[in-house]
């Protein structure tokens, strides 16, 4: 069907339209170059399906955090242990996104946890196609929580919904304390961020007050827990701000019809 | 390299355009990228450039629109315009900004025939 006025359909011919181009005037046979608005936002196709993996999140009352960091910040070490403990408490699954290998998926099953890996082969991220996907692989049970272990990296996850109710992004104090600073869109993306590897503070120089107050400066509003997944210091209170946020979607999740008062 | 993911993005709706809007070709693609974005606008016009090749868009020309970063002062409360996310507030050298603009990555608008 014509743009311009609709002629044309039910397999009509088209009348011809001139003089529509984007200066008004142009004669017959010459170029029609006409304007079109779009306002659609680059990442909306991705942004599509992560509201899609968000539905399906919300119904089954699944609870998905998408940590992120730079390689080395003891992610995996962090979620192998918080996988092996909260499993007891509530069923737990975890997607790991690397480029290559299943050597942390395969860190993570060893916990007893299912675990699916997704290699981004040249990717520097992952996106919302990709969590859709190992979702259906892993086959999520109702009120869990599911753990997104993204690609390592302080720059590209940042823009990229998954469908996650929250980014965690992990900072550890053998890197730069002003790394909040540097990567500034990841920690204001962010809603929590967990300073790990604090057993090692006595060996280095690392400013914990300094950190945290960068991370104020792009984010006043993140929360901020000091953890060791080694020592198991601070792990109590990263599992009581996940079961806060667990309780949060379980208690909005909805109910199927005729199930009220039960 | 997310930029090119990005790319790839824009594609994707100028062939989505294309049939809705009945066009066949992209003459001039105008992107409104702000500020404070998570992309760097000389490599998205480099990876753009690289993928448009054989594709409705591939004599585009790309137009880049910078949008201003925004952010309200939770200190004095004024809105003020920032470069950066870690600024200080321009106004009261507060440190608890709010961004309210300049995230924005989207294509605005297309010249077609």
């Amino acid at each position: 069907m014509c743009a311009v006025c609709g002629c044309g359909g039910d397999d009509k011919p088209r009348d011809l339209h001139f003089g529509q181009g984007a200066a008004g005037a142009h004669l017959p046979g010459l170029s029609q170059a006409r304007m079109v608005k779009i306002e659609r936002d680059i990442l909306g196709h991705n942004d599509a399906l992560a509201a899609e993996n968000r539905k399906r999140f919300a119904e089954q009352g699944v609870l998905v955090l998408n940590l992120v960091s730079s390689p080395g910040s003891g992610k995996t070490t962090l979620l192998c242990r918080t996988a092996a403990d909260l499993q007891l408490r509530y069923p737990v699954a975890v997607v790991e996104g690397d480029q290559q290998t299943s050597f942390d998926a395969d860190r993570i099953r060893a916990t007893g946890v299912p675990a699916v890996q997704v290699n981004t082969g040249k990717g520097c991220h992952l996106d919302a196609l990709m969590i859709g996907r190992a979702v259906e692989q892993l086959g999520l049970a109702d009120e869990s929580v599911l753990f997104v272990e993204n690609v390592g990296n302080l720059v590209c996850p940042a823009g990229f919904d998954l469908g996650e109710a929250a980014k965690v992004v992990i900072l550890s104090v053998t890197e730069g304390e002003d790394k909040p600073l540097k990567y500034p869109d990841m920690f204001a993306a962010a809603e929590l961020m967990i300073l790990n590897k604090i057993d090692l503070l006595p060996y280095l120089s690392f400013d914990v007050e300094r950190s945290v107050g960068f991370a104020r400066q792009v984010n006043p509003g993140i929360d901020l827990l000091n953890v060791s997944a080694t020592t198991g210091q601070g792990l109590d209170g990263w599992y009581d701000w996940i079961e806060q946020r667990r309780r949060q979607v379980v208690a909005a999740r909805p109910r199927p019809a005729g199930a009220e008062g039960r | 390299m997310h930029e090119m993911s990005l790319a790839e993005g824009v594609l994707r709706l100028l062939d989505e355009q294309a049939a809705a809007q009945r066009f066949e070709r992209v003459l001039t693609i105008w992107l409104e990228i702000g500020e404070l974005s998570t992309v760097d606008p000389e490599s998205l016009r480099f990876c753009l450039e690289a993928i448009k090749k054989d594709t409705l868009a591939a004599g585009a020309k790309l137009e880049i629109i910078r949008t201003p970063g925004q952010a309200f002062c939770m200190d004095c409360g004024k809105p003020v315009r920032v470069a950066q996310r870690y600024d200080s507030c321009p106004e009261c050298g507060g440190g608890s900004l709010q961004v309210t603009g300049g995230e924005e990555m989207r294509v605005k608008e297309l010249e077609v025939e």
